[in-house]
């Protein structure tokens, strides 16, 4: 059957018909850039989708204002009066940048080592399967990660949040940051499920930059004598630096964004920044879900719609700050 | 003349309601009082149940639509899958129902995208003003929302009063052993544990029955809110705790965390096997949410002509107080003669036979006054301006 097909392949067009199509190039060119063109209308579309539909609480409560309150509190909105502005989002931003450091921190060392461990020291017959282990994890739909976050998660954490509030907590000035009590539901356990989910991401674009590292770097440092692990150091991590921060931005969009795992295990506090990581908060992501379907009060949808504008800046500047990181990195 | 043989009809029924629970408990006119020093509410809990079987309904209008939308609360919505199943088996048309909450089933109404509403909170007249017209409300179950808790070796029955509650949700109070939870609970072993207080972190009609009692029943929880505006609706703003999406985020949370309390429909702490505590009613009895208290936290109540009213803090000595129910959303006027049929149909059905299958999913059945006041409701429904049912 193989046999056959082979023949079949080498299609021999009859002489003296136009075998290129001499527009081809045009029209492909055409096709191309139109289907990029979607991508920027898409981004251009949502940031005005949002700014109009947020438009009236903007203009109600002043543009900036919502950036420099804490307190959400729907329930004291009302049709008339504009100051204080009800509708803060300071807390929401903080949640999202915090889960989000929580998770990279944790799952960016992690990752590394998983993607090292697979492309350099794991037994040739364990890579494959290690391998689609780890992109399996990230095939795990997230309300599945919420779920396992609240019957597994929390529990497990739960000793663990408990020695922090009862060590760090009692700690002088950084002890606000791990006070107590610690219930489960918080922006530790938030950080905890993200770094999870965005492990994978990492761990799949570093293994495939390590395995694109030169082979030749690698059986010199042998040569010059070096051990594995001053090879992996040497011949795989240092030239992949660059391609590790990239690996690193892909897994913080995907943190910065998540929602429904982190709405069910945040805690949603909306009331102001819960200076304790062990504490309840919200992410701006989680606020939205939360809230968008029973948002009843005088400029209550409109005020989501602004919490989601500047979720779309939030994650446009880190991902600006990201990519100059790499474009230095890349220049040295 | 006509309200006032209302009115007596109200109380005849209203004291035929007292009379069956006293009948159960078996102990008289004297249960009232013993509810409240022993467990003498327990056992009129525990006597069996009767479907009402309300032979009430309309007449069946003929040429119905063949479809129903309705959209609205997510508290109901249990209780809607089995009606419209049982309706759809039954011979009747197909009803979708969209659970997407109470303030997003009232948009729809004012929107007119769809053929009926539900909300846990009734429209208020603002809300009557955005619609395209007069809507009739029309209660559909009873439900209690229980305070529910996760305290080691502490079981069902926990003596709470408003005050308590109140103070507990405020920060007021923080332990589990607080004087305020121990004088009431001699008996029970209270650990020194922190409260952590669950609340829905979406807009819920749940949040608005919890909230208009302890608005009712605990200064503190009002002041810390900022005054009796505040302190009650679909959303405040909690100061402190956990938020949980849902009926069963909030339950979720409570059975997760040790020392945690929340507020959820009896429904889900009874699927969730988690305790719920007895509460202090008007009365000063501590009273256990189940059919019979809940029925009895409409007796004497007069309903005023729209059916707009709140059951919390009723005044019989066996009610629970944390008592509310469901509002149908249906415009007065139809303009199709087909859907305004279907919906006659439909609803007449829901309070009449759908009444039989509440206690299946821990819903009350309506009390006899009530459900033929929401019957007399349906009757109002015109199309094109003519009444429908003669």
């Amino acid at each position: 059957m193989t046999a056959q097909a082979g023949v079949d392949v080498p299609v021999v067009r009859p002489q003296g018909r136009a075998t290129r199509w001499l527009g081809g190039d045009g029209a492909f060119r055409v096709a191309v850039t139109a289907c990029s063109a979607v991508v920027l209308v898409t981004i251009v579309a949502m940031v005005i989708f949002l700014l109009v539909q947020g438009f009236d609480a903007m203009r109600h409560y002043g543009f900036f204002s919502f950036l420099t309150t804490a307190r959400w509190a729907p329930s004291e909105a009302t049709a008339t009066s504009s100051s204080p502005n009800p509708y803060g989002i300071l807390q929401f931003i903080y949640g999202t940048l915090i889960t989000s450091l929580i998770a990279m921190i944790l799952a960016v060392p992690v990752a590394v080592s998983v993607a090292l461990y697979i492309t350099n020291f794991a037994p040739l017959r364990l890579r494959r399967g290690l391998s689609s282990l780890v992109d399996l994890l990230a095939a795990v739909p997230s309300v599945v990660y919420g779920f396992w976050g609240i019957f597994a998660l929390l529990p497990a954490l739960k000793p663990i949040g408990g020695f922090l509030a009862s060590t760090l907590g009692k700690v002088p000035v950084i002890g606000v940051a791990f006070s107590g009590p610690y219930f489960g539901y918080s922006y530790f356990a938030a950080g905890v499920v993200l770094a999870i989910m965005v492990l994978p991401i990492i761990a799949a674009v570093c293994r495939e930059i390590f395995a694109t590292t030169a082979g030749s770097w690698k059986e010199a440092a042998t040569a010059l004598g070096a051990t594995r692990w001053e090879v992996a150091m040497v011949a795989v991590y240092r030239p992949s630096r660059t391609g590790i921060l990239g690996a690193s931005i892909l897994g913080l969009g995907r943190a910065l964004g998540e929602t429904i795992a982190v709405t069910m295990v945040i805690g949603n506090y909306v009331l102001s920044i819960n200076k304790s990581i062990l504490g309840q908060g919200a992410t701006m992501s989680s606020v939205i879900a939360n809230e968008f379907t029973e948002a009843v009060e005088p400029f209550h949808l409109q005020a989501l719609f602004v919490v989601g504008f500047w979720l779309l800046v939030v994650a446009l500047v880190v991902n600006i700050i990201a990519r100059r990181i790499v474009a230095a990195q890349a220049a040295l | 003349m006509r309200i006032a043989t209302m009115r007596a009809t109200v109380v005849a029924v209203g004291m035929l309601g007292l009379l069956d629970a006293c009948g159960s408990s078996g102990s008289g006119a004297g249960a009232a009082t013993t509810t409240a020093t022993t467990p003498g509410a327990t056992a009129v809990c525990k006597s069996t149940t009767q479907n009402p079987g309300y032979k009430n309904g309309l007449t069946k209008q003929p040429n119905q639509a063949t479809s129903l939308s309705g959209a609205g609360s997510t508290f109901v919505n249990s209780m809607m899958s089995v009606w419209t199943a049982a309706y759809a088996s039954a011979g009747g048309v197909q009803v979708a129902y969209q659970s997407i909450g109470s303030g997003a089933g009232i948009k729809q109404v004012q929107a007119g995208t769809v053929d009926f509403g539900d909300s846990d909170a009734y429209m208020k007249d603002a809300d009557i003003a955005l619609a395209k017209g007069p809507v009739l409300q029309v209660p559909l179950v009873l439900a209690p929302v229980v305070v529910t808790y996760n305290v080691t070796g502490v079981a069902s029955g926990l003596k709470l009063d408003g005050e308590t509650i109140g103070k507990i949700f405020a920060g007021k109070i923080t332990s589990w052993d607080d004087p305020a939870i121990k004088s009431e609970n001699p008996k029970v072993t209270l650990p020194s544990e922190p409260i952590a207080t669950v609340h829905r972190s979406d807009g819920s009609g749940t949040t608005d029955i919890f909230t208009d009692f302890l608005t009712k029943e605990s200064p503190t929880w009002v002041t810390a809110l900022g005054g009796a505006t505040q302190s009650r609706g679909k959303t405040v703003a909690w100061p402190n705790g956990i938020g949980g999406k849902g009926n069963d985020g909030v339950s979720g949370a409570v059975g997760q965390t040790e020392g945690a309390i929340g507020y959820v429909e009896l429904g889900y702490a009874l699927t969730q096997h988690l305790p719920y505590a007895n509460v202090k009613n008007k009365s000063g009895a501590f009273i256990e949410p189940c059919n019979q208290t809940v029925l009895a936290a409409t007796n004497g109540v007069t309903y005023p002509v729209d059916l707009r009213f709140d059951l919390t803090d009723a005044s019989d000595p066996q009610a629970y107080p944390i008592t509310g129910t469901t509002w149908a959303l249906i415009y007065q006027n139809q303009t199709d003669a087909a859907k305004a049929a279907a919906l006659i149909n439909f609803f007449s059905w829901v309070l009449t036979t759908g009444q039989d299958m509440t206690s299946a999913v821990n819903y009350q059945p309506l009390g006899k006054d009530l459900q033929q006041k929401c019957i007399d409701q349906l009757k109002k429904m015109t199309l094109n301006g003519q009444p429908i049912v003669p």
